[in-house]
């Protein structure tokens, strides 16, 4: 277990790192590379298209392999299905990154400035998290009371 | 844009690939940071992740470090108060609703193909571009 702390801890810095380097962390960076028919910034398709070349490479090491490093086995959803929950979640996350221009790691990473504007932003999306567990598991004692 | 405007985001994307590809091949796990925050926080059903916790906390320190030492940026956030509630609440409840963001989705999930992430990149992605571009073309800012 400890070593699996260990390497969250790491890959938590790379990221975090990667947020701040790329700019990403950045909302006016991030309305600016959306707003395709103003003033577009394509700076941030670089970041996609640089995170895409380890992170393909370490998919298909993958496939070759039974078991992680420090684990037993793989954790990767095998969900093949396009449902309502996928389509809804993706066009209210969508509405929510287009309005303000973070999304969920750089407004963590936007928490060490101590600005109240990424404090507040990650407080309210901590809360619609909460308000999805609360709506997820009441749907499943309903289910589960059918 | 510039040579030098090209190496900042290419090398932070690469890092996070490296982050994804790593934590892919040690622990086995999609590097997602809407999955991870909620599984830090106990939201998942299995109790409090220490992956989670784990991760949360590097990104932070990772950040904080790179501020202080490697791109000193000053972040632009012109949003409203309201709408930076707005906007988070839509953020956590839909990631969690769609089962991922831009890195489980986006990133993790495009570089193993799965159909799932392709259509939810797609839509978060096409949503995103329309909302900026009613905002700031059709409104004229909020």
């Amino acid at each position: 277990m400890a070593y699996r702390v260990l390497a969250s801890v790491l890959c938590g810095l790379l990221f975090g790192v990667g947020l701040v380097i790329s700019d990403m962390v950045n909302p006016a960076r991030v309305l600016a590379f959306l707003d395709v028919t103003g003033t577009w910034d394509p700076s941030l398709a670089f970041v996609m298209g640089g995170a895409l070349i380890p992170s393909s490479i370490a998919y298909a090491i993958r496939r070759r392999r039974t078991r992680p490093a420090f684990d037993t086995e793989f954790h990767v959803p095998a969900n093949r299905t396009i449902d309502r929950p996928l389509v809804a979640g993706a066009v209210l996350f969508g509405l929510g990154w287009g309005l303000v221009g973070l999304c969920p790691g750089p407004a963590i990473a936007s928490l060490v400035t101590g600005r109240w504007e990424a404090i507040l932003f990650a407080t309210a999306m901590f809360v619609g998290m909460f308000a999805y567990r609360i709506a997820s598991s009441r749907q499943t004692a309903q289910l589960r009371a059918h | 844009m510039s040579y030098l405007n090209l190496i900042w985001p290419l090398s932070g994307g690469l890092l996070i690939g490296l982050s994804a590809t790593l934590y892919l091949l040690l622990n086995g796990r999609i590097a997602g940071v809407s999955g991870l925050t909620a599984s830090a926080f106990g939201w998942t059903g299995v109790g409090i992740s220490p992956l989670g916790l784990g991760f949360l906390a590097g990104i932070a320190v990772g950040a904080a470090v790179a501020f202080a030492w490697i791109r000193h940026a000053e972040l632009t956030i012109t949003s409203s108060p309201v709408l930076l509630m707005v906007g988070g609440l839509l953020v956590g409840f839909g990631t969690r609703l769609g089962s991922g963001c831009t890195s489980g989705h986006g990133v993790c999930g495009l570089a193993r193909l799965s159909p799932r992430s392709m259509v939810a990149t797609a839509i978060f992605m096409v949503v995103a571009a329309m909302t900026v571009y009613v905002v700031r073309h059709v409104v004229g800012g909020l």
